[in-house]
């Protein structure tokens, strides 16, 4: 009886292991598909395409992160094969500084100049 | 002259932004992924279309010649547009054709193959689109010129025609 427990009680943390492990990885994938854009139906998300295209990318992400992939890794193997329009997220590099300090740059001189406006009025 | 100065940065910035709606309304908004680099072919197994047998991709290109990918599928209607000149371009001694052909049905293919021809020298079955993905590519029909130190060099998205016929012809002179 006891060794029935046990072998109960092991069966079960077993398989809820491998359940939890399952469901972090779809998180994964449903993470990743919706930041990569379907180069088919573009403005769509692989995650929404229906595409040819799409399920094939569907199925090479399923198959990298059961490989041990980490998310940068699947990406970089995408922007490899497709350059960086396929991440919605762009990486910072030198094509994308001004779109990334441009912002900040902004937000720079206007704070400047509220500040000047301020401190004239004083 | 300090409401003059505004004036002119206003003047600048707008005109700056004009400048780059106006470039942006004439450009394409289709991305078309690019070869940056030759890139080096990928390493892969796939099924052959005829024997049935996994190959591994240092087979198929294991010859010091130049070799075309082409990826093609029966349900494409493109691909039988092009089919003629993969035909001619199957001719010539100094390249091979590999087919992939891709999320097909295997008795459509062969039927596509026995009423047009066969260009190709081997043919891999791309069932779920992986090998096309692998080689970069994002639908069908899609060629890719690979040169002697086995890098691809060229790609072609959409059907070929005479003009890149030609162009495939100069390269591997």
């Amino acid at each position: 009886m006891k060794i029935l427990k046990i072998f109960i009680i092991i069966f079960l943390s077993v398989g809820f292991s491998h359940l939890k492990s399952n469901e972090k990885n779809n998180e994964l994938k449903s993470k990743i598909l919706k930041n990569i854009r379907c180069l088919i139906c573009q403005g769509q998300s692989v995650y929404d395409s229906e595409s040819e295209f799409a399920s094939s990318i569907k199925l090479i992400v399923e198959k990298k992160i059961n490989e041990g992939l980490k998310e940068e890794q699947i990406y970089e193997f995408l922007r490899e094969k497709y350059g960086d329009w396929i991440i919605y997220d762009p990486q910072l590099n030198k094509n994308t500084y001004i779109l990334w300090l441009l912002p900040l740059l902004l937000f720079l001189f206007g704070g400047t100049i509220i500040f000047k406006k301020l401190n004239n009025q004083k | 002259m300090k409401n003059k100065f505004s004036l002119f940065i206003v003047i600048i910035v707008l005109s700056f932004c004009f400048v780059i709606f106006y470039k942006g309304l004439n450009n394409s908004n289709i991305y078309e992924p690019k070869i940056k680099d030759k890139k080096n072919i990928p390493i892969f197994e796939g099924k052959d279309f005829n024997s049935n047998n996994y190959i591994n991709s240092e087979k198929i290109f294991e010859e010091d010649i130049f070799y075309i990918v082409n990826i093609w599928a029966s349900w494409c209607v493109p691909c039988r547009k092009e089919h003629p000149l993969l035909m001619e371009l199957s001719k010539n001694q100094s390249i091979k054709l590999i087919g992939l052909n891709y999320r097909d049905n295997l008795n459509n293919a062969k039927n596509f193959i026995n009423e047009f021809g066969n260009p190709y020298s081997q043919i891999i079955i791309d069932n779920d689109g992986a090998l096309s993905i692998e080689f970069g590519a994002y639908g069908v029909p899609e060629t890719f010129i690979i040169d002697k130190n086995k890098k691809i060099i060229r790609k072609f998205v959409g059907p070929i025609n005479q003009k890149i016929v030609k162009e495939i012809k100069l390269i591997i002179k």
